[in-house]
């Protein structure tokens, strides 16, 4: 067989085959930005990035859904037909979770581009620049909504494992759910605003968290001075000040929930209304000015 | 058919003029785009890109309006920015994929191009490499790399050579050529340094102050700015004796256009080989040592001095007409 062999040193040669131009599809706009949705996504849980990147996302989502798992089990093993934490506020008790992983990893989708100046590299292609906000927001707000639905999705299968009264297991999945939605609309378009105004991430993470603990610590030092004052009906307005305590009012608000944990007075219908129109206004507004901020790069 | 054609474009901030009433039209090949810093070079690009509206005025690229058709222009045209611009924590391979779909290409197309792209421009082992390990050179070719992934038709280089050795200079500038030679993709590639780009380009435009100054052909361009630098010994046994000034009257009287350099350096324009000859005639007859003799090329600052003149040249003539 040796003699039909190449002869020596001519089998590793890379053969330079000159410049081929490019024929295929150029698939434009729309896709750019899904791709673009896609890897952002893909980076908010560091996936296709190193390792270490992968650390803390990941820690998030697993303490998330353990104590799920651990609820989950305990009660079918004791037979309580019934999980002991309803789903919206598991949710609640939870809410420091979803604000570290939204601290850590929004700054991981936008500063990034911005330190390193890869911004003008996406706005030399089709794309522009409210696309790449588009694709950055959705991709944010999905890993939040993946974060949080991820325990809820574990109660409900584990209600229906079971054999838990499956209309109301699947009633309270649904306000889960939209507790769910309003956490990944406010927290992921706040974090991302504020990751937006620095290149440096370890700012981004700092004023993220920053955000999320001195709101909540002045919103609960506020409802102390109502109560002492004799404002205690009123005092269900501080949680407009604090993102959590205002999604987890505005849902038990909905739902008609019992309180627990931060909120200790049912918002009137005025207030439920209002609380409503702010989550909106969260959510629109941080979008809008996201976008304000990327036009003028 | 021009790849760019600009009319009358003008862009003025609050405070400053960045484009002044420019018109200029590059055809295809390598032209080069000279200017200070702060001639406006970045801001002619932007507004090219369509990412910036033009105050005034209009361009074209590629037969398209800059002001309506960006979007258009962007899918058929490269940009390397001057900056750095890739992050340091992923591959090559892994950032040009990435750049190649947002520019449209299909997942495997992108993988492809990645390949061909990364050899063309000289990556091989190391595109597997966070860019983060990479030299300087290496990182500029990533930065070309992702210009020339989706097959433009014209790529703008924002100062390529910036921050390269001498030897990593030439590469760049050999890869620039053959980008047009073997690619057949056109080049706009600007530099504050007009030798480099003599070497490089076809023709060159150097704007100042927004204002085109100059637009013309490599060759043009060379025939009027060859200098040749001349330095000669002093008489070892008559030590008072000028011998620059004797030098000097000698190569006027034969003709030739000189003028005094820093230091002992004479520059003699150079017409043609024949004055190679008269000098070296001079020196002998004059007894001498020829200490240096060599080609000079116009600092790009003696091109904007010459431009200036012509235009203040001009300025007189239309003044007069006025009168």
């Amino acid at each position: 067989m040796s003699e039909t062999r190449a002869p020596e040193g001519r089998l590793d040669v890379i053969h330079d085959i000159g410049y081929r131009h490019y024929e295929g599809p150029r698939l434009g706009i729309g896709y750019a930005t899904r791709s673009l949705y896609t890897s952002s996504l893909r980076g908010a849980f560091g996936l296709g990035r190193s390792g270490k990147s992968k650390i803390l996302p990941m820690a998030m989502a697993a303490i998330m859904a353990v104590p799920a798992l651990i609820i989950v089990a305990v009660s079918i093993y004791v037979k309580m037909g019934k999980l002991p934490v309803d789903y919206p506020q598991y949710l609640t008790n939870l809410q420091f979770v979803t604000a570290v992983f939204t601290a850590a990893q929004a700054p991981v989708l936008l500063s990034r581009d911005l330190r390193f100046m890869t911004v003008p590299l996406y706005f030399s292609r089709p794309l522009r620049s409210s696309d790449y906000v588009r694709a950055k927001y959705a991709a944010m707000v999905s890993a939040v909504f993946i974060l949080t639905m991820l325990p809820m999705l574990i109660m409900w299968i584990g209600s229906m494992l079971g054999s838990m009264d499956f209309g109301y297991n699947t009633r309270h999945f649904a306000y889960g759910v939209v507790a769910a939605a309003f956490y990944s609309l406010v927290y992921a378009g706040l974090g991302l605003l504020i990751a937006s105004l620095t290149p440096r991430r370890g700012f981004g993470v700092a004023a993220i968290i920053a955000l999320f603990m001195v709101s909540a610590g002045v919103s609960g030092a506020l409802r102390g001075v109502l109560h002492v004052t004799g404002h205690q009906a009123a005092s269900f307005w501080v949680a407009m000040l604090n993102p959590g305590f205002l999604i987890d009012s505005t849902v038990s608000w909905m739902f008609d929930l019992p309180l627990r944990g931060n909120v200790a007075e049912m918002p009137t219908t005025l207030g439920g209304v209002v609380f409503l129109a702010e989550i909106a206004v969260l959510a629109v507004g941080t979008f809008a000015l996201l976008v304000r901020r990327y036009r003028k790069i | 058919m021009a790849v760019i054609t600009t009319n009358n474009l003008t862009k003025r901030f609050p405070r400053v003029t960045a484009l002044d009433h420019l018109s200029v039209e590059v055809q295809p090949g390598v032209v080069g785009l000279v200017g200070a810093n702060g001639a406006g070079k970045s801001t002619l690009i932007k507004i090219l890109l369509g990412l910036a509206p033009a105050t005034e005025g209009t361009a074209r690229v590629l037969g398209l309006d800059v002001a309506t058709e960006g979007g258009a222009i962007r899918e058929r045209v490269g940009y390397m920015p001057e900056h750095d611009c890739l992050p340091p924590d992923v591959s090559a391979t892994e950032f040009v994929v990435h750049m190649a779909r947002m520019s449209g290409l299909p997942a495997t197309a992108a993988r492809e191009r990645t390949a061909d792209i990364l050899r063309h421009v000289g990556l091989y082992e190391e595109r597997y490499r966070p860019i983060g390990t990479y030299s300087t050179g290496m990182k500029q070719r990533v930065k070309l790399a992702q210009a020339l992934v989706h097959d433009p038709q014209l790529v703008l280089l924002d100062e390529p050579t910036n921050g390269l050795d001498p030897v990593g200079r030439d590469d760049m500038l050999e890869l620039i050529r053959r980008v047009h030679r073997e690619f057949g993709i056109s080049v706009l590639v600007t530099s504050h340094l007009l030798g480099e780009l003599e070497r490089t380009c076809d023709h060159v435009v150097v704007i100042d102050g927004g204002k085109l100054l100059r637009s013309s052909s490599t060759a043009d361009l060379t025939a009027v700015t060859s200098l040749l630098a001349v330095e000669v010994t002093e008489r070892q046994n008559d030590p008072g004796f000028d011998v620059d000034a004797a030098l000097r009257a000698r190569l006027t009287e034969a003709g030739l256009t000189v003028s005094a350099d820093s230091g002992h350096v004479l520059l003699v324009e150079l017409h043609g080989d024949d004055v190679y000859d008269v000098i070296r005639d001079a020196v002998a007859e004059l007894g001498v040592g020829l200490v240096r003799l060599e080609q000079r090329r116009h600092h790009i600052s003696e091109v904007f001095a010459a431009g200036a003149g012509a235009l203040g040249a001009a300025d007189k003539a239309e003044e007069a007409a006025h009168v």
